[in-house]
């Protein structure tokens, strides 16, 4: 009997231990991500929190960005040779000649009309909720446009260029491999500086940030009280088991899961709580009752300036 | 525990609509312009921008709502942009570019155009007199690929200044050809590297001075000098001129980085490179229209008088255009 209290204990002190490391990675993982966070304070005094966008990101947005002015040059020589040949042209000559004019004017112009538009974003860009902002947190000026897109010459098109470049001897070859060398201290640039700043950046003063848009979704505690809710009353104890933390991940839960995993998160709810489930409760009511009523909870001592960040934060 | 009596929850309550009343300004504005909000949108937006952003700093000490709290940031943020951004349409932007800040960037930046002129010139006028000597020199400053070489005779060279039969489609291919050439890619990268303290742009300047010096000498020795300056000339003033300001906008900014002055690295970068980012513009659009004189022109006038009436017109027209001088007392 003794030996299997002491296994048990063993097994909660384990769990417990378990649970720790998982915070700590959690916390330390928020600190990397406040990292990013660039408080930008408007002419009205108030800060808006701005988030760097990651290099992966930005590399995404490029390559989508990339693809996209691929296919326009591929689709519209073709374009252009079909109409041509139909006419009775030289088609393919004409079409390798127009291509290469509208290969140098996207080259030139891609990025640069669309980032001077309204939404200070390419296509690529737009589809990962990114934009490009002043950093000062002043206006965007064409001029820092035109000039952080002129450095992509640098960044992208002579690397290219090096890489299809042929070498026909063993000095050109190591010339080449210098060279690429070189060039990579530009394209990996952004890895190495916490804003995460491209040259093109550094000299026009600009800083790409994620800003996505966020959709408003309905209050959970607006949802009109279920028929049982009403049985759901909760005392103090019960609610201080839990903090900011795990109220977020209910609120995650409540907004985007599976009824099964909702339930299973109603019953770890009740026994740390202690309570029983009764047959005839439902799930959802008690988590919406249990959220409501910690979000309360939680507000109220937050406006005495009391966070309580987690459940480990006993005070 | 009635969920009514929240706090956040009637703070919410009270202020959605004009949330979302924002959105949809902002929304609407972004997608269409500016031109197509309403009055009515016009005179709300300050009011519910300030009121966003007033509910932002509340929110985030009375409620604990993730969705609200992200849902106002990016509200407060995009609002933010929109209200503090730019409002000049992109034809207004266009115009004032050619008629006040290109010439006015151009003109500021007289030194590094000198400096730049005269690696380029310097180095031609080097690789000329030495290849004048001895036309051996020739092969230290160019690579063996092109025909027009001190062991071509003079039937041949004179044969690639002008064209007989042109049709559209070499034109095209000329000028598509010139648009890719060695020089664009030259000016361009002239640029993009100046902030190595502008030591590879002048690397590149000079070379590149070398191989024209070098190719006249050619021509030169073989009596075909004003031939040549004609056929080089009707595009080269302004392709040469694009190199130039090419070069110097690297140098301004190989200068910004290491003569900051009183501002930090940081800061001078910046600054200078908003105005060189306004030559360097210019000069693509020059060695467009270079490439248009050298497809087209090139091709069709064969007369050495008009080849040089327009090299020295696009010369004038050039300089008056950067450097005469003009009022400045126009507000941004």
């Amino acid at each position: 009997m003794a030996r299997r209290k002491g296994k048990k204990d063993s097994q909660a002190i384990e769990a417990r231990r378990e649970a720790l490391r998982r915070r700590d990675m959690r916390v330390k993982e928020q600190e990397r991500q406040a990292r990013r966070i660039r408080p930008l304070v408007t002419p009205e005094g108030a800060a808006l929190n701005l988030r760097v966008a990651t290099a992966s990101e930005r590399a995404g947005a490029f390559l989508l960005d990339f693809s996209i002015l691929v296919i326009t040059v591929i689709a519209f020589s073709w374009l252009v040779a079909i109409v041509f040949s139909e006419m009775g042209f030289r088609g393919w000559q004409i079409a390798g000649s127009i291509a290469a004019v509208v290969v140098f004017l996207l080259r030139v112009f891609y990025f640069t009309f669309f980032e001077i538009g309204r939404k200070a974003a390419t296509p690529g860009k737009r589809a990962l909720g990114l934009r490009v902002a002043a950093r000062n947190g002043g206006r965007l000026t064409a001029n820092a446009v035109l000039a952080r897109n002129f450095m992509r010459e640098l960044e992208v098109f002579l690397p290219l260029t090096l890489l299809v470049m042929g070498s026909e001897d063993a000095v050109g070859a190591w010339t080449r491999l210098l060279a690429l060398v070189w060039a990579a201290t530009f394209v990996l640039f952004p890895l190495f500086n916490s804003e995460k700043l491209r040259v093109g950046d550094l000299i026009a003063g600009t800083i790409v940030i994620h800003a996505p848009r966020v959709k408003l979704k309905k209050d959970i505690t607006s949802a009109e009280p279920l028929a049982t809710a009403g049985n759901h009353t909760f005392t103090h104890e019960e609610l201080d088991a839990y903090g900011i933390h795990e109220l977020h991940v209910l609120e995650d839960v409540l907004r985007q899961s599976t009824p099964e995993i909702k339930a299973k998160v109603a019953d770890r709810i009740r026994n740390k709580i202690g309570r029983e489930a009764s047959p005839t409760s439902d799930d959802l009511a008690f988590l919406e009752a249990y959220y409501a009523a910690l979000r309360a909870r939680l507000e109220q001592r937050m406006l005495f300036g009391d966070r309580k960040a987690d459940k480990f934060d006993t005070r | 525990m009635n969920d009514r009596v929240m706090k956040s929850y009637r703070f919410r309550e009270e202020r959605e609509a004009d949330w979302q009343a924002l959105d949809r300004i902002v929304t609407r504005a972004e997608k269409r312009g500016v031109k197509r909000l309403s009055d009515e949108d016009m005179l709300a937006l300050p009011r519910l921008y300030r009121q966003a952003v007033s509910s932002l700093s509340m929110a985030r000490s009375i409620s604990l709502d993730q969705n609200l709290l992200a849902y106002l940031e990016t509200l407060c943020a995009r609002a933010y942009f929109f209200v503090y951004g730019t409002r000049a349409s992109m034809g207004a932007r266009i115009a004032q570019y050619f008629r006040r800040d290109w010439p006015v960037a151009v003109s500021g930046a007289i030194l590094p155009t000198l400096l730049a002129a005269l690696c380029l010139f310097g180095g031609g006028l080097l690789a000329f007199v030495l290849t004048m000597q001895d036309p051996e020199w020739f092969w230290t400053f160019n690579s063996g690929w092109d025909s027009r070489n001190p062991d071509a005779g003079y039937d041949y060279l004179r044969s690639t200044l002008y064209t007989e039969e042109t049709n559209i489609a070499d034109m095209l291919g000329a000028f598509a050809a010139q648009l890719f050439s060695h020089n664009s890619t030259i000016a361009v990268t002239a640029f993009a590297l100046g902030f190595c303290l502008g030591i590879p742009t002048t690397i590149l300047l000079i070379y590149n001075g070398l191989s024209i010096g070098s190719f006249m000498a050619v021509f030169f020795s073989k009596g075909l000098g004003a031939e040549l300056t004609g056929w080089l000339f009707i595009h080269g003033v302004t392709e040469l001129f694009a190199i130039v300001l090419a070069g110097a906008a690297g140098f301004m900014i190989g200068g910004a980085v290491a003569f900051p002055g009183k501002k930090t690295r940081i800061q001078s970068l910046r600054d200078t490179g908003n105005q060189a980012a306004l030559v360097i513009m210019g000069a693509v659009i020059m060695l467009f229209l270079a490439a248009l004189l050298e497809g087209f022109g090139r091709q069709l006038i064969n007369s050495d008088m008009t080849r040089y009436t327009i090299a020295i017109g696009t010369l004038i027209f050039w300089l008056a255009y950067f450097y005469w001088p003009r009022r400045t007392d126009e507000a941004v």
